[in-house]
C-alpha cells in the first residue's frame, strides 16, 4: 500500500490542511466565466421589477398617477405603499430596531428613496414604465447636517412622534430631539473628566470620517419566486446572512419559515453592504405574490452607490490626557452618528454604535468615556460596516489619530509614544477601560519588527532632510511617514451579549463523510470571495485527516446549511470556523471509536496522526481515516450506530483581538496636492494562519479599499441633499494603477479560546490601513504646524491643506 | 441605466448616414466608439431616436503622414493612435496625449472623431488638437467643409457641425519642435483637474513658435493664443513662463465640481502648464 512507504511529511503535504498556501478551488469558475450570480439566474416567466425613486431628499407625496405606465406593453403592474399598506409591508423593521419605507408612505427622505415599484415583462419595459409614472411632489426643507438636524423644528420622522408632539423613547432608549435616535455611552463619565481636566496634558481634536461606501462589483439583487402550489417562497439573492434575511422575511410577511427558502448564489464582494435588508426584497416578494411569477430586482451602480447602506458619516471629538513623559492617563470621545433618514444600521442589536467602545485601541488606558448620538438626516440610510466589524474602522481611525494628535503636542515621535503606551503582553487576557476583554496580543514584537523592517530611524532622518531641502527651494515634494498600530474586535459573537433581531450570533458547520473517505460540510456562512470553500476545508483536513481536496463546502442554501448568522464583521472564521473544527472533532472522536473496534484495541489505547489512528506505542498498526469511513457505513459496530457526521452549534465564549503594525511612506506634490505612495508595509497578526495565500490576497484588497476610502473614496451631498458621487466618474473605486505595491508580513500569537487559534483576517487591512494612508498625508505636513485635516485626502484636500499652511508662497 | 427605445441603424456607406440624417433631423446621432454617447443614453440625458453606427462605413479610419500634413479618419480609435510607429514619428504628442485617455478598454473603441466631435469640455483631443492647428472635415448632403479646430467649439456639446453633417477626418499640419500633454486627474478613467497641450519650437535657444490649448477649465477647450504669444522670442526664462501661466489663466474659466474649486483648478492649471512648457521646451 502506499501508505507503508509515505513518510509522515508526506502524509501532512497529501492532507493540504491548516498552514498550506493551497489554491482558491473556487477560481477555476470564477475566472472561466462560469460563475452563478443572483442575475445568471434566469427562470421561465420571470418579470423584471424597478423603482421609481424620489428625485427630492425630502418632499411631501402629493400624488402618484400610474395610468400612463400601466400603458407601457410588457408593464403588468405598479405597486405603491397604497397596495402594500393591506399587508403591512409598506413600512419594514430595519435591524437597528428602526422601520423603514419599503415605498415612500405619504413623504420621501432621501434622495433616491423607493417610491413606486414598476413591474414588467423585462427591464427595458420596467424602465419606460418607471419615466412614466407621475408622482406630484411638494418640497420640504432639507437636513443634510447632523448638528443642524438637532437644533431644526423641522421634523423628519413624524411616524415617531407621540401625542401632542411628544417624543417617546426609541429602540434605544430616551430621544433628545425630534431628530435624535439614540445616546448610547461606555465606560466611566466622571472619573475620565476628572482624570482629563487634571492632567499634565491634554489634546483634543474634532474630525469629520466621511460617508463611503462599500462598492461591491456585484450590486445588490435578489429573484423571488413564490410558487402557489405549494405555498413555497424561493428568494436567491445577494444576502451575507441567508439565514436572517429568511428569518426576517418569515417575520414580516407571515410565512412560515418551512416554507421559505433563502439562497446566496456566487456573490461578488459584499463589505457590508449585502447584511441588510432593502426594499427590492420585499418589493420582488410581493410582486411574485401578486403575479404568480418569478421577479427579479437588481441594481444598477447609481442605484448602489445612491440608496443601499453607505458606511460611516462619523464626527468624532477626542481628548486624550497623558503624563508629561507621555503615559495616557484618560480618552474622551464623543459621536454625533449621521443615520439618514431610517436608522438601518446592521450592528448586533445591543450596540447601536457597534463595538466602537475599542476605541482605546492597543493602549492602555486606564479610564476612559464614550458617548455616540445617532441623529437623522435627509440622507441614505445604512451605516454598515464597511470591511471591518461593526464601527471598528472609526473606533481605529480615531485613536490613531488622536495618538498622532497628543505625540505633537507632547512633541514625541509617534511611534514612540504608541510603543509606551501599548498594552503589554503579560497583561493579556486585558480588561480594557469601554468594557471589551482583549484575548491575546504581543504587540510589543510586532511594532518592533515592523518599524526595524522599513528602518524607521532612517525613514525620519531622510524626512527631516526632505524639510530642509523644501525650506531651502530644492523640492516641492514632502514626505510623510504614516503609522498606524490597529487591535481589531471580530468574531460576533457570544450569544449572551451579541444578537440581531433576538437572533444569537452563534455559527454552525454540519459535516457528512461519505464511505469512501471524502465528505461534504455545509456551513451557516456565506463567501463573498473569501474563499471558504478552499479555507474551511483546510480546517477540517487538519482535524479529520481527509484531504482537503476530498471535501466539498457548501454555504447559501437555508434549506441544506445549519442555521447561522452569515458573513461580515470577520466572523466565519472566529465562530464558523471554529464550529467547523469542533463538528471535526466530534467526527474524530467516533472514528476514534471506530478505528480501536477494528484494531481490537480500547478505545483509549489508539491515537489521532495526521491521517489515521495508529495503536500507541505501536504505528505499524493503525486504521486510516479513509478505512474507518467505510466502516462506518459497512461494520456493525456494537454500541456504535452506523454512519459517520457530525453538526456543531458554536457559541464563541469571547470575540478574538487580531491586531497588526503598518507603515506607509508617502511623497506629495504641494503644488497639485497628488500623493504617492512610494511604500507600504503591512505585518498583520490574525493567530493561526490557515492560508497564507488567502491572507496575503485578504491584505492586499483590504489594504486597495482602505486606500480608496483615506485617498478620496467619499458619498458626498449638497446643501439640497442631491448625491453628487452617484457613478464611478466621481465615486472613487481604485485600479491596478493607482494602487500600490504592498509588502506584507506577519507574527501569529494565537486566540487562547479558539479551538484552532484564529482570528480572522478580511477586514484587518481596512481598519489598519486607513488611519495609515491618512497619517502619512498628515505626517508630512507637521514640520509647518498641521495638526489634523479631514480626509478624504484627494487632490484638492490635500493642496488646501498645503495651500493654508502658507506652502504656496 | 436603461436607455429608452430607439432605431439602429448600420449603413454601408456615407450617402446611406446622411440619408438617415436628412430624414430624420436632430432626432437621429451618428455614433462613432460610442463612449460619450451611450452612456447619456442610458442616464437618459441624450435622447436619441434614430441611432446610426459609423462601424460599417469605408474609408474612416484611415491615418495618412504626408510631406507636410497628417490625415486622421475619425473612426481611429485611440488604440491605433498609440499604435502608429508612423504617426508617432510625425506627431508624438497625440501618442503621449492618447495614452492619458481613460483606460486600455475604452482607448479601443473611443474615436479621434468621437472625441472631437463631441464637444464634451472634458474630452483631451479637442484641446490638444487646438494646440495642433487642426482641421475637422465635416460631410453634410451639400457636399465638404472644413472648420479649423480652433474655430469649432462653442460651448459644452455645441459646436460649428451642422445636425446634418458627420465629422470624416482630422488634418493636422506636420507639426515641429517639442511637445507635451500633461494632464493631472483624480485616477485612471476620469477627465482632467487641468491638462495642457503645448507645442514649442526654438532656434539658437529663443522661442520661435508656441502653441497653448487646455482642457477642461471652460465649457470648451482653450487655445490661449497670448499664453503662447507670451513665450515667443524669449529664452524660456522664469519670467516669460510666468507670463505664459498668467496669460493662460486670464483665457479659461473652471468651475467648481467633485475634482475642486476654482482656486485650486486655477492654481493646478498653472502648474500643469509650467511642467508642459518645460518639459516641451526640453525636446525643442
Amino acid at each position: 500500500m502506499k501508505d507503508e512507504v509515505d513518510t509522515r511529511e508526506d502524509r501532512v503535504a497529501n492532507l493540504k490542511g491548516m498552514g498550506c498556501s493551497r489554491k482558491r478551488v473556487e477560481d477555476a469558475r470564477f475566472t472561466q466565466g462560469k460563475g452563478n450570480y443572483v442575475d445568471d439566474i434566469k427562470l421561465d416567466g420571470m418579470l423584471f421589477g424597478d423603482f421609481v425613486r424620489s428625485p427630492y431628499a425630502h418632499a411631501r407625496i402629493k400624488s402618484i398617477d400610474t395610468a400612463a405606465a400601466l400603458e407601457v406593453p410588457g408593464v403588468l403592474a405598479v405597486l405603491t405603499a397604497a397596495d402594500l399598506e393591506p399587508l403591512g409591508l409598506h413600512w419594514m423593521p430595519t435591524l437597528a430596531g428602526d422601520k423603514q419605507m419599503v415605498l415612500a408612505d405619504g413623504k420621501v427622505l432621501f434622495q433616491g428613496q423607493e417610491v413606486a415599484f414598476v413591474v414588467a415583462e423585462d427591464r427595458y419595459a420596467a424602465a419606460d414604465g418607471i419615466e412614466l409614472v407621475e408622482v406630484e411632489y411638494e418640497e420640504l426643507p432639507v437636513i443634510v447636517n447632523p448638528f443642524e438636524a438637532l437644533k431644526s423644528d423641522v421634523v423628519l420622522r413624524e411616524d415617531l412622534m407621540g401625542e401632542g408632539g411628544s417624543l417617546p423613547d426609541g429602540a434605544h432608549g430616551p430621544r433628545k430631539h425630534h431628530n435624535h435616535i439614540f445616546t448610547w455611552d461606555a465606560g466611566d463619565k466622571e472619573p475620565t473628566e476628572e482624570v482629563i481636566a487634571n492632567a499634565d496634558v491634554v489634546a483634543t481634536e474634532s474630525m469629520y470620517y466621511h460617508r463611503t461606501h462599500p462598492c461591491p462589483l456585484e450590486t445588490c439583487g435578489c429573484v423571488a419566486s413564490m410558487d402557489k402550489v405549494n405555498g413555497k417562497l424561493t428568494l436567491w439573492g445577494t444576502f451575507q446572512a441567508p439565514h436572517a434575511i429568511r428569518t426576517v422575511v418569515s417575520l414580516i410577511s407571515g410565512i412560515e419559515e418551512h416554507n421559505i427558502r433563502v439562497v446566496s448564489p456566487d456573490i461578488g464582494g459584499g463589505f457590508g453592504n449585502k447584511v441588510g435588508a432593502y426594499p427590492g426584497y420585499v418589493c420582488s416578494v410581493v410582486a411574485s405574490i401578486v403575479t404568480g411569477k418569478p421577479v427579479k430586482w437588481i441594481e444598477d451602480r447609481m442605484d448602489n452607490l445612491m440608496t443601499t447602506a453607505f458606511a460611516r458619516d462619523y464626527h468624532m471629538t477626542g481628548k486624550i490626557s497623558a503624563t508629561k513623559e507621555g503615559k495616557i492617563t484618560g480618552l474622551h470621545c464623543h459621536v454625533t452618528a449621521d443615520h439618514g433618514g431610517f436608522d438601518a444600521c446592521a450592528d448586533p442589536t445591543k450596540f447601536p454604535a457597534g463595538f466602537m467602545n475599542i476605541c482605546t485601541g492597543s493602549y492602555d488606558i486606564p479610564t476612559a468615556y464614550l458617548e455616540v448620538d445617532g441623529v437623522y438626516t435627509n440622507k441614505a440610510p445604512g451605516g454598515v460596516s464597511y470591511r471591518c466589524s461593526f464601527r471598528v474602522t472609526e473606533a481605529v481611525y480615531f485613536i490613531e489619530r488622536m495618538i498622532e494628535v497628543l505625540a505633537i503636542k507632547l512633541d514625541m515621535d509617534a511611534a514612540e509614544l504608541r510603543r509606551i503606551n501599548f498594552i503589554k503582553k503579560e497583561q493579556f487576557p486585558y480588561q480594557a477601560a469601554l468594557g471589551w476583554e482583549y484575548d491575546s496580543g504581543d504587540y510589543h514584537t510586532a511594532w518592533d519588527k515592523a518599524l526595524k523592517t522599513v528602518d524607521y530611524d532612517g525613514l525620519r532622518a531622510e524626512q527631516a532632510q526632505r524639510v530642509e531641502d523644501f525650506k531651502a527651494g530644492k523640492t516641492r515634494k514632502l514626505m510623510g511617514i504614516g503609522l498606524s498600530f490597529f487591535t481589531e474586535i471580530v468574531g460576533a459573537g457570544p450569544v449572551k451579549n451579541c444578537d440581531i433581531l433576538g437572533l444569537g450570533m452563534f455559527d454552525s458547520c454540519e459535516i457528512r463523510i461519505h464511505p469512501t473517505g471524502s465528505a461534504i460540510a455545509r456551513l451557516g456562512t456565506i463567501s463573498q470571495g473569501q474563499g471558504h470553500a478552499t479555507t474551511f476545508a483546510q480546517i477540517l483536513a487538519s482535524e479529520i485527516g481527509l484531504p482537503a481536496d476530498s471535501i466539498t463546502i457548501e454555504e447559501g442554501d437555508t434549506d441544506t446549511a445549519p442555521y447561522g448568522l452569515g458573513t461580515y464583521g470577520s466572523r466565519s472564521t472566529p465562530v464558523a470556523g471554529a464550529a467547523t473544527a469542533m463538528a471535526g472533532r466530534k467526527i474524530r472522536a467516533k472514528a476514534q471509536m471506530i478505528a480501536a473496534y477494528l484494531l481490537e484495541v480500547h478505545d483509549n489505547d489508539v491515537e489521532f496522526d495526521v491521517d489515521r489512528f495508529v495503536v500507541k506505542g505501536a504505528p505499524e498498526k493503525f486504521k486510516t481515516m479513509k478505512e474507518i469511513a467505510f466502516a462506518a457505513y459497512n461494520q456493525a459496530i456494537p454500541g456504535i450506530e452506523p454512519g459517520l457526521e457530525a453538526v456543531s452549534y458554536y457559541d464563541p465564549p469571547n470575540m478574538t483581538y487580531p491586531f497588526g503594525a503598518y507603515v506607509c511612506v508617502m511623497d506629495i506634490d504641494v503644488d497639485t496636492g497628488v500623493p504617492e505612495i512610494r511604500r507600504f508595509y503591512a505585518l498583520d497578526d490574525c493567530g493561526t494562519r490557515i492560508n497564507p495565500m488567502i491572507i496575503e490576497g485578504q491584505v492586499h484588497g483590504g489594504l486597495t479599499e482602505a486606500l480608496a476610502v483615506a485617498l478620496g473614496q467619499e458619498i458626498a451631498y449638497d446643501d439640497m441633499g442631491n448625491c453628487k458621487t452617484g457613478t464611478l466618474m466621481d465615486f472613487f473605486l481604485p485600479t491596478a494603477w493607482e494602487v500600490p505595491n504592498y509588502e506584507t508580513d506577519y507574527t501569529v500569537t494565537p486566540s487562547p479560546h479558539h479551538p484552532i487559534g484564529a482570528k480572522g483576517v478580511g477586514e484587518s487591512p481596512h481598519v489598519g490601513g486607513v488611519p495609515c494612508f491618512s497619517n502619512a498625508v498628515q505626517d508630512a505636513f507637521r514640520p509647518f504646524g498641521n495638526t489634523h485635516t479631514n480626509m478624504p485626502h484627494d487632490h484638492w484636500r490635500i493642496w488646501k491643506t498645503a495651500n493654508e499652511l502658507g506652502l504656496h508662497g | 441605466m436603461i436607455p429608452a427605445a430607439f432605431e439602429y441603424y448600420r449603413p454601408q456607406d456615407m450617402a446611406g448616414v446622411l440619408a438617415i440624417l436628412e430624414e430624420h433631423g436632430d432626432d437621429a446621432r451618428v455614433m462613432a466608439g460610442g463612449h460619450s454617447l451611450i452612456p447619456m443614453m442610458k442616464l437618459r440625458m441624450a435622447e436619441v431616436p434614430h441611432l446610426i453606427d459609423l462601424q460599417d462605413v469605408g474609408g474612416l479610419s484611415d491615418i495618412t503622414v504626408e510631406a507636410s500634413r497628417i490625415v486622421i479618419g475619425a473612426m481611429v480609435t485611440q488604440a491605433d493612435i498609440i499604435d502608429s510607429a508612423e504617426l508617432t514619428a510625425a506627431a508624438p504628442i497625440l501618442r503621449e496625449a492618447a495614452l492619458q485617455i481613460a483606460d486600455p478598454q475604452v482607448r479601443y473603441m473611443g474615436t479621434v472623431g468621437g472625441n472631437v466631435a463631441n464637444g464634451d469640455p472634458g474630452n483631451d483631443m479637442p484641446g490638444l488638437m487646438q494646440c495642433l492647428d487642426a482641421t475637422f472635415t465635416l460631410v453634410g448632403s451639400d457636399g465638404e467643409r472644413d472648420v479649423p479646430a480652433r474655430d469649432f467649439y462653442e460651448a459644452a456639446y455645441m459646436t460649428a457641425r451642422d445636425d446634418e453633417e458627420v465629422l470624416t477626418a482630422v488634418s493636422i499640419p506636420l507639426p515641429s519642435g517639442g511637445y507635451a500633454y500633461e494632464k493631472q486627474k483624480r485616477k485612471i478613467g476620469d477627465y482632467a483637474t487641468a491638462a495642457a497641450s503645448v507645442q514649442i519650437t526654438q532656434s539658437g535657444g529663443t522661442c520661435t513658435s508656441a502653441a497653448i490649448a487646455m482642457t477642461n477649465l471652460s465649457d470648451t477647450p482653450i487655445f490661449s493664443e497670448a499664453a503662447g504669444a507670451a513665450l515667443v522670442g524669449t529664452a524660456l526664462d522664469d519670467a516669460a513662463i510666468k507670463s505664459s501661466v498668467a496669460a493662460m489663466l486670464n483665457d479659461i474659466d473652471p468651475t467648481e465640481d467633485n475634482r475642486g474649486p476654482i482656486a485650486f483648478k486655477k492654481h493646478v492649471a498653472g502648474v500643469i502648464l509650467r511642467r508642459a512648457i518645460e518639459r516641451a521646451w526640453s525636446r525643442a
